[in-house]
Parts: structure tokens; sequence; C-alpha cells
């Protein structure tokens, strides 16, 4: 249980940690994006963990890392395979971070330091929980870009038509900065918490 | 963009474009190893030189394996395992040939391969089907972007050292900002081309 809930807050993957990076800041112009990825990368996490720690006796410790990346680069393409031909247009949104979920460092770091490890049931709770963390950070940033930016959320108007979004959110400057200003938030909510 | 010229793609690439700033590819090392100016100036080199290779290289892959053989879906595979062997290679190269250089990239060799920004490139070039002369100018440009952002940064970065940063924003919230003004700031290239 422990393992699960671990990755969702105090090992936040990218709240805590900083991993993963491209994909967080690209594709959260919308809740409705940032949802998606992180389904898509769970998914891969899970997998790519599961599959890792069963053969992790076999794979000699050298060329650790390549063996790796085939794992994972399989499960991208076919995760990348099932979404074009069931949501094409999230595809299309998503565009070229599916393929490039291969390079997220996240799922490198968990295979390195987790499945790597430990036993496959545990491999899957992990996978499970910084990919529910992932998740959850992506669409919390997905919002906070959408709802200034567009005037919606998950695609749902919120505001009337005089409403005039703040475009500068859903481009590439606004994301920094609202990553920067959500970090920020947490570090005000963590202090306050120690003290 | 199939028949845009070479300059333009060079400079769009680098200006426009930015792979860091406005395609966020790359961002991993952007933010990792931008403390100082020496450094991010290595890894800049390092990515330079394995981006133009991989994107030359990925360019033949793709034209002689994957279409001859009609396995495009392998991509992605494909391309990863070529960029994963050039940095083995370009390492083992250079600690032979140039042992000063391959002290200065040292860490920053291996550290490529998860970079985004090379793999991205690889499928960018793919998915406007650049010619070989365009894909050099696109790798070259990308890659000459890449470094020119992650200099300007670890330069801004090491001048936030020494400035009085309000708590909660100490370290990366602020960085982040930054690299949000800098995006800005790249905006302004935008109709460049």
């Amino acid at each position: 249980m422990k393992t699960l809930t671990n990755g969702i807050f105090k090992e936040n993957p990218i709240f805590v940690q900083l991993l993963g990076m491209c994909p967080t800041l690209a594709v959260t112009t919308s809740a409705t994006n940032g949802f998606a990825m992180g389904a898509a990368t769970t998914v891969v996490l899970v997998l790519a963990n599961l599959v890792i720690s069963l053969i992790r006796k076999l794979i000699p410790n050298k060329i650790r890392i390549p063996i790796f990346i085939v794992v994972i680069a399989t499960f991208v393409t076919m995760v990348g395979l099932f979404m074009k031909a069931f949501t094409p247009d999230l595809d299309k949104s998503l565009g070229l971070f599916i393929p490039l979920i291969v390079v997220n460092c996240l799922i490198l770091a968990r295979a390195e330091a987790f499945a790597f490890k430990n036993k496959p049931l545990p491999s899957i709770l992990d996978g499970i929980g910084m990919g529910l963390g992932f998740t959850l950070a992506l669409t919390i940033l997905g919002i906070v870009r959408e709802v200034p930016g567009e005037g919606s959320i998950f695609g749902f108007k919120l505001f009337s038509e005089s409403f005039e979004p703040a475009v500068i959110m859903i481009l590439p400057a606004g994301a920094f900065l609202a990553l920067g200003l959500l970090l920020a938030g947490n570090n005000v909510i963590n202090s306050k918490k120690s003290k | 963009m199939e028949n845009a010229s070479l300059f333009v793609i060079l400079i769009s690439a680098i200006l426009v474009n930015n792979f860091v700033l406005s395609r966020f590819l790359g961002i991993c090392p952007f933010l990792g190893v931008s403390k100082k100016v020496d450094t991010a100036l290595g890894m800049g080199l390092a990515v330079t030189f394995v981006m133009t290779m991989a994107g030359v290289i990925t360019y033949f892959v793709n034209e002689l394996i994957l279409e001859k053989l009609n396995i495009q879906y392998m991509q992605t595979i494909a391309f990863i395992l070529v960029i994963a062997s050039l940095v083995q290679l370009v390492e083992i190269v250079l600690q032979k040939v140039s042992p000063a250089l391959y002290q200065a990239l040292g860490v920053f060799l291996p550290l490529i391969t998860t970079n985004c920004a090379v793999l991205g490139l690889a499928l960018l070039n793919i998915q406007f089907q650049f010619g070989l002369l365009q894909v050099v100018a696109h790798s070259i440009g990308a890659a000459v972007g890449f470094t020119l952002a992650i200099v300007l940064f670890a330069g801004i970065r090491e001048k936030l050292e020494l400035s009085d940063v309000p708590g909660p924003f100490k370290g990366f919230p602020i960085a982040l900002i930054s690299a949000g003004l800098m995006a800005m700031a790249f905006m302004g290239f935008v109709g460049l081309v």
C-alpha cells in the first residue's frame, strides 16, 4: 500500500522529483490532453515495470539500460498504435509526444530504481502509484493553464462569451510560468506543514 | 515545409521553433545542467555533435531500411537504438582520438541518450519529409538552438544565485519562471520567417 501512495503524494514525480518535464510542459495546454498523456504514460510505466521486474535476474548488469529502453520502446509503440486506432483526435493533439514517452526519464528512472530490484507485484504497484501521481500533476497543470487560457475546463466553457482568454497561458511561455508558480505553491504548503 | 530553403530551415530551427523554448524538447538537460555557463556549453556542444550525426543516420535508417521493408511502425524502437549506440560510439571514439574533449564532455555524453531533443529531431525530420540536405540544416539548427537556449539560461541562473529570491520560489520555481520569460522573449522571433 505504501508503495502505491508514495508516488502520488510524497514522491510525486513532477512536483517533488522533477522527472519527465518535456511532456509535462508540452502537452498540458488543456486538462484533457494532460490527463490523456498521464494515462498513456501510466500504462507504459506499469507494463514496463512488470516486464523488467520479471526478467530482472536474466539482465546482465552492464547492458541493463539498453534493455530497459527496448522494453519501454516496445510498449510505447503498442500504446501509440492503440491510440492511433481508437482515439485519433488525441493522437493528433499529443502528436510527437507519444513516441517521446520512450525517453521520459520518469519511466527509465523507475525501471532502474525500483523494478530492477523488486518483485513483480510491488513493481506493478509502484508503476500505478507513480503513474497516478504523474497523471494527477499533469491534469492539475492542464487545468491551471486551460481555465485562464481558454476559459474552459475539460473542454466545457466556464465563462460567458465576453470572457477574453489570456492566450499566454496556453503558449509555451505559460507552461514554464504555470509550473513555476505551482512548484512555489507546493513549497509554501510543505513549509507550513513542517512547522 | 517541403520546399523551404535550407537557410530558412536553419534560422527557423534556431530561433522561431527553438527546440527547448517552443517545442519543449530537451527540457531535462535544460533544467538539469544549467547551473553554470561552462557545463551548459559543454552539454550544448556534446548535444550538437550527437544531434547532427543522429539526424543524418536516422534519415538513412528510415530511407534504406524501414521504408524498404515497410515497417515504419518500428520507427521509435529503431531510432532509439541508433541513438543509444551512436552515443556509445561517440564516447569510445572521443576517448581515443581526443582525450581532452572527452574529459570536458565526460559526464554529459551518456545523458544524451535520454535527451528527448535527439529522438524528437529524428521523428520531426521524418514528419516534415525532409531531404538529406534539409535534414542536415534542420539538425544543425536545432542543435545550435538548444545550445543557445541552455547557455543563455545558465547565464541567467548564475545571476539568480546571487539575487534575493522570496523563500518559496528558491531553486526550481524561479528557474522555471525565468525560463518562461525567456520563452516569451523568443516569441518575438515569430514572423521572422
